[in-house]
């Protein structure tokens, strides 16, 4: 029997070792999977590259994860935030690598990692300090920047509602990076809202199919709050 | 006060954002940037259908909800809690961005720091050692977008021009923008520069132009 679901956070997280790519979904606070984030803090790894769209809010989640000196290197297009000051401390400081990427190249890099493309050309951030140093060619007659797919060891992604196959589905604007981190994420440990048996999940509302996940842990948290 | 004295009162943020609305035809696909521009949203004259887009996967997207009605997982991309029209759709961020990179976005308003006269749009970074600079979406909305409108100011806070010769700023985009809206005018640009499409009242060509660094022409 296929059973991707875990019990324990400790589960969710076995393996992920140091200088990992870790991808982490949401958007602000709606979609963001924090109990694995609390769960990779606990964990202990370190060095690692994270890839998100935000760079953390306040003390706790990812804010909290570089605070511990625990990541290398943030991948993210808008690191500000309502209270980024833990991020912008340590990148004034020279102790975080930050790599800027527009949103849609970001997610395009992950949708080409879990599509087995390696690199495309893209009209974004053309003529940009975005682009410097990137290869460039020009396509009937318009200039494009090469941009390479960017790939996880492990992806971190919260769902609305998961089945034991890791079928998918998620709520309203929770959406976000969750299904492209799947895809693009060599492990995909998911935390949902609700745990359904398998075969309740109509096929046509199914946006990430089980193929690409492997971990599933219930966190029936209720509602995000605070961005 | 003698009464000889011109007077002109700049447009407020709401005329501004009605001017902008007014332009909008019937069935375009709009995102509005964060700040200033997500104002025009309010403006569409009534009976008008316009579907706006965002980019955390909302096509659809209508206005902020009662206080009794927020729904904690309806946000749009500058964050704030928002609504689904009847008939919008979810999508995730790659289909969300395929919208806006793909070409199938009629207009895109985006705030500036800085317009060139050839198109150039600086909106993203205050300069090349910008701390922890921002991007978001602008750079995929600024080349993305079938055209690219800005509302900003004429000028900035103590007066400088933002309608430029060439902008000092970091870039988003090269040559995407296709009109300015400000509080002072519309202007159009176009391979021979900024042209006046129209001014607030009271306002000379000649005052217009010394509020400019780049040099103005007549529409038409």
């Amino acid at each position: 029997m296929i059973d991707k679901r875990v019990a324990t956070i400790a589960e969710a997280m076995a393996g992920i070792p140091d200088g990992a790519t870790v991808l982490v979904g949401g958007f602000g606070a709606v979609g963001q999977p924090n109990a694995l984030i609390d769960g990779l803090i606990e964990q202990g790894a370190g060095g690692l590259t994270i890839v998100a769209n935000n760079a953390g809010v306040g003390h706790v989640g990812l804010a909290r994860l570089m605070e511990l000196g625990r990541v290398r290197k943030i991948v993210c297009s808008f690191p500000r935030s309502s209270d980024s000051s833990v991020f912008e401390g340590l990148y004034r400081a020279g102790k975080i690598e930050l790599e800027i990427v527009p949103q849609g190249t970001m997610a395009e890099r992950m949708r080409a990692a879990g599509a087995g493309v390696p690199a495309f050309f893209t009209a974004t951030a053309v003529g940009t300090k975005l682009a410097q140093g990137k290869e460039t060619r020009e396509i009937d007659g318009r200039t494009y920047v090469l941009e390479c797919a960017l790939p996880g060891d492990v992806a971190l992604v919260e769902a609305w509602e998961a089945d034991r196959w890791g079928n998918l589905t998620f709520r309203q604007s929770g959406r976000n990076f969750n299904p492209v981190m799947a895809m693009a994420g060599k492990t995909t440990v998911v935390q949902t809202q609700h745990l359904v048996e398998l075969g309740e999940l109509d096929p046509e509302r199914v946006v990430t199919p089980g193929i690409f996940v492997d971990r599933v842990l219930h966190v029936p948290y209720g509602d995000p709050t605070g961005f | 006060m003698t009464d000889t004295v011109a007077t002109m009162t700049p447009l407020s943020r709401t005329q501004m954002a009605q001017r902008l609305a007014h332009d909008i035809p019937e069935g375009w696909y709009v995102n509005l940037g964060i700040g200033m521009p997500t104002q025009v949203a309010d403006c569409v004259p009534a009976g008008r259908e316009v579907i706006f887009h965002s980019e955390n996967g909302v096509l659809g997207m209508g206005p902020a909800p009662a206080k009794d009605a927020v729904e904690p997982w309806m946000i749009n991309a500058g964050k704030q809690y928002v609504t689904l029209v009847k008939g919008g759709a979810y999508v995730h961020h790659a289909d969300s961005f395929a919208m806006i990179r793909g070409g199938h976005l009629d207009l895109c308003v985006l705030g500036a720091f800085e317009v060139a006269e050839n198109g150039d749009i600086a909106n993203w970074a205050t300069s090349e050692n910008d701390t922890a600079p921002a991007v978001g979406g602008a750079m995929d909305l600024a080349a993305g977008a079938k055209r690219l409108w800005v509302m900003m100011d004429h000028t900035t806070k103590d007066g400088r021009p933002k309608l430029v010769k060439r902008c000092s700023y970091p870039l988003t985009a090269l040559g995407a923008v296709r009109r300015v809206y400000t509080n002072l005018a519309v202007l159009d640009v176009t391979p021979n520069g900024f042209a006046v499409v129209e001014m607030c009242p009271g306002l000379s060509f000649a005052e217009l132009q010394a509020r400019t660094e780049a040099e103005l022409h007549k529409a038409g």
